[in-house]
């Protein structure tokens, strides 16, 4: 965040499904490309302090992907299908966090430009509302979108009492 | 585990009232009596002690001992819980996003080296 200052909007929508919303200071043929192989995916993929220990990408309708990372000891593996590729403009693939197997979301992440800018927005969807709620660790409720915001105001003014 | 996610539960529910988010609101100004929350809504003070209530079991809110005025107030930890559930997921993604910006950095330097290259190139022919 502090980094770049860009904001990711995460937004539940309906009962199964979380849309993730971000802009890049990128044309979007660059911006799709760094999403479509290893030696792209193993620089950005994952918090910073994971490195990416291991990556398969078959980037073609019906390949598996699949990115182990790793830190002091701790191990996560990602993995999924391709299911529909549209250059430069839709990837979609399916994603499950071995973390919760057999829990699969299929993501859809579309690339907008304009100016000169790629707005990336991610459409995941869970088979279930449980799963997108583990998903999001929580036993959200539909229609938290609202409450959510709601809610940062409550623990901004939490943060500036406890401050005081 | 399952108790903490029972307690998200309820958090949430309790959460997805208009009227009880309104009440928090008021609360995290300060501990406040039902009287004074009944207030600026057009409810009965019952009506507002059962959201109360609600509140309450999800540990949101903390009553007075004060028979008479049972002063409400604000309970950090579940609202502390809810902040916590968003972060995993958003920080994965976040943080891999903000990589991906300073890669597309690098991406756009060196192609503009290439083609700054090329150019030069070009031009020796």
């Amino acid at each position: 965040m502090a980094a770049s200052g860009k904001t990711m909007t995460v937004t539940p929508k309906g009962d199964r499904e979380v849309v993730i919303t971000r802009e890049f200071d990128a044309p979007r043929d660059l911006v799709f490309e760094a999403h479509t192989s290893c030696e792209h995916m193993s620089n950005w993929w994952g918090p910073r302090k994971y490195e990416v220990a291991d990556c398969e990408v078959d980037f073609r309708p019906g390949g598996a992907w699949r990115i182990v990372h790793r830190a002091e000891g701790e191990e996560h593996v990602f993995r999924g299908e391709y299911q529909d590729i549209v250059r430069p403009e839709r990837i979609t693939w399916t994603f499950e966090w071995m973390g919760l197997p057999g829990h699969i979301s299929v993501d859809t992440i579309a690339f907008e430009e304009h100016d000169g800018k790629t707005t990336v927005t991610t459409t995941s969807v869970f088979d279930t509302v449980e799963d997108r709620d583990d998903m999001l660790q929580s036993g959200m409720e539909s229609g938290l979108a609202e409450t959510w915001e709601r809610l940062d105001e409550y623990l901004e003014v939490l943060r500036k009492r406890k401050a005081s | 585990m399952a108790s903490a996610t029972d307690q998200l539960d309820r958090t949430f529910a309790a959460l997805a009232d208009p009227t009880r988010r309104a009440i928090l609101s008021r609360l995290a100004r300060g501990e406040a009596p039902v009287a004074e929350l009944a207030e600026p809504f057009a409810m009965s003070q019952p009506a507002v002690s059962k959201h109360l209530k609600v509140l309450e079991r999800a540990g949101l809110i903390a009553r007075g001992r004060d028979r008479q005025r049972r002063p409400a107030r604000l309970e950090a930890g579940p609202l502390k819980e809810v902040a916590d559930w968003a972060d995993g997921y958003r920080r994965f993604w976040e943080e891999s996003y903000d990589r991906l910006d300073e890669y597309l950095d690098q991406l756009q330097g060196k192609r503009a080296r290439k083609r700054g290259k090329e150019r030069s190139d070009g031009s020796k022919r």
